[in-house]
């Protein structure tokens, strides 16, 4: 150990300080700020461009950062690569998988770069492959395999030689909804059974909602930073969205009615408020006719992300609400 | 020392078992130099007599060994283009956040294009009696250590434009602007004596002019006269073996810059 550090047992998984990035001129990170612990799955929630993908490469030694820290177990993510790389688990984005071999060859190929050969190789794998459901598949070529299997195999190759710690970016991309249940519930087996970290990115609020910890990032910064039903709270009640007629006319109505103001996104209005089921029955009465449809339910990480920034999580619109 | 050496067999192997999976590559890389061969020998040989080379030798037999080094030069680049997208969206990205030295994976990937470019070399020569050139035991032991060095020159020089680019556009700039005509000037297709002062000079210079005459020398090692007017052997060799080294560092250097 360079550094002296004890990774003990209360040393966080990660731990990030004032990290930031830039890419010459353009800042993709401006110093953030959050750390995991042991056993937690922590989700990065954000746009593509955010910055989570420049995290994630920082993390997974790929790129040293251009100010700020990052520590895994304890130990400086650019002092000790090396020693950090032994610890970690990386599934990227692009698959890492070599199509033109056979799922077993490649997990060959990575135990022999960890160190890992003959018998104990042989174990490990029968191991991540009985856990993963990929045991009868072992001799196929992984082109071979469908996408969900392919995300899965990823996994097992991640897990192969017993990382405390997985990095996973945008795991459930190109998956069908029915295979990112299935990779989401064996990313919790693995929390609960054999207790490793996992710290993963996605663009998809479903996936977080499902994350011990969730950190928001929006433009290089983290905007908010909790359990995903604390952060659901401090909305403060429901969610109302309503289809108007005349977006703008509407708006202005309910703000000198109500007293409060509603945010305009795509030519719907949405509404804030504790005891939504009665806000819903007096705005259709105050305004007939000019109330197309109405929706309210508790709100959702994709209303936070909405709160925090004044942004949609996809496509990026401006809402006009929030301007005076 | 297992820490080096694993990664490195692992590495090595992958290529070996990418190529097999891909026989068209194979084939591609022989019969390419084999019509170029056959069809330049051909044409050329009613006109030129290779200057500084004893008479009645052919056309053909002069172009054999260049033809060689062409095999060579074309398996170990292609061998190597596949990098560029490997470490970006595929297999590499993995090997790159492994706890293994930059060293090591380009040692691995290095000795893959060789032993590929290697396999096709010694394909060649079989061919030897059309060129008309008789190969003794000696000569063809030679011949194959020569060959070993300059594919892994070769595939080195590939690892280092392959490390140091982000998309496999400029790759073919190079590969025409650089590679080949470094093989037009190495004596490959006509031989230093004959050419004009400023054009010997460029390929006095040429690294691979020596690997060609360390070529040509094995394949007459009876017969020196037979090898025309080229470097020595013991020249040929020991430069080749410094491009050796030094591209390998290189490559090595530009691996280790290399973020993605």
């Amino acid at each position: 150990m360079v550094s002296g550090t004890n990774p003990g047992m209360d040393t966080p998984a990660v731990a990030v300080e004032g990290l930031r990035h830039s890419y010459g001129t353009r800042e993709a990170l401006a110093g953030v700020t959050f750390s995991v612990s042991r056993g937690e799955i922590f989700g990065l929630l954000g746009p593509n461009g955010g910055g989570k993908t420049t995290l994630f490469n920082i993390l997974s030694t790929s790129m040293p950062a251009t100010g700020g820290r990052a520590r895994i177990f304890g130990r400086d993510v650019a002092a000790e690569p090396h020693a950090v790389r032994r610890g970690l688990g990386v599934v990227f984005q692009h698959p890492s998988l070599d199509p033109k071999l056979t799922v077993m060859e490649n997990l060959e190929h990575h135990g022999h770069l960890y160190g890992l050969r003959g018998k104990l190789l042989k174990s490990r794998a029968t191991v991540v492959l009985n856990r993963l459901g990929l045991s009868d598949r072992r001799r196929d070529l992984v082109a071979k395999l469908s996408g969900g299997l392919q995300r899965r195999a990823e996994l097992a190759k991640a897990l192969l030689h017993s990382p405390p710690l997985l990095l996973l970016d945008e795991p459930s991309t190109g998956l069908d909804p029915g295979a990112r249940r299935d990779f989401t519930n064996h990313l919790d087996r693995l929390r609960r059974e054999e207790g490793v970290t996992v710290l993963l990115t996605t663009h998809f609020t479903e996936e977080a909602e499902r994350c011990n910890r969730v950190g928001i990032i929006h433009q290089g910064k983290l905007v908010a930073l909790g359990v995903p039903d604390g952060l659901k709270k401090e909305i403060g009640g429901d969610v109302v969205v309503i289809l108007p007629q005349d977006p703008e006319g509407l708006r202005r109505k309910i703000r000198e009615r109500f007293g409060c103001e509603p945010v305009c996104i795509d030519g719907t209005l949405r509404v804030e408020r504790p005891r939504g089921h009665e806000f819903v029955r007096e705005v259709v009465e105050a305004f007939p006719g000019e109330v197309k449809s109405v929706t309210f339910g508790k709100p959702t990480l994709e209303d936070v992300f909405v709160h925090q920034t004044g942004h949609r999580l996809w496509g990026g619109q401006e809402i006009s609400g929030d301007a005076p | 020392m297992k820490g080096f050496l694993l990664p490195v067999v692992t590495l090595w192997w992958r290529e070996i078992q990418r190529f097999v999976r891909q026989r068209s590559r194979l084939i591609g890389a022989f019969a390419q130099p084999l019509v170029f061969w056959l069809l330049l020998g051909a044409g050329l040989g009613a006109s030129f007599q290779p200057p500084g080379t004893p008479i009645g030798t052919s056309y053909v037999e002069y172009f054999y060994p260049g033809i060689i080094a062409l095999a060579l030069l074309f398996t170990a680049i292609f061998a190597t283009i596949s990098t560029v997208e490997d470490r970006q969206k595929g297999f590499m990205q993995g090997v790159l956040v492994a706890p293994v030295g930059r060293s090591s994976i380009v040692l691995g990937q290095a000795l893959g294009g060789t032993t590929l470019a290697l396999l096709e070399g010694v394909l060649f020569l079989f061919l030897a009696p059309v060129a008309g050139i008789p190969l003794t035991v000696p000569s063809v032991l030679l011949l194959v250590a020569v060959m070993f060095l300059m594919s892994f020159g070769m595939t080195n020089l590939g690892l280092i434009i392959a490390w140091g680019l982000d998309s496999t556009q400029g790759f073919h700039a190079i590969m025409n602007l650089i590679l080949f005509p470094a093989w037009l000037l190495s004596g490959a297709f006509f031989p230093i004596s004959g050419a004009p002062q400023w054009l010997a000079w460029a390929m006095r210079v040429n690294p691979l002019t020596y690997g060609m005459a360390a070529l040509r020398r094995s394949m007459y090692l009876g017969n020196p006269e037979a090898a025309g007017d080229v470097p020595q052997m013991a020249l040929s060799l020991g430069v080749t073996v410094l491009f050796c080294g030094a591209t390998f560092l290189v490559a090595t250097w530009t691996a280790r810059r290399s973020t993605a």
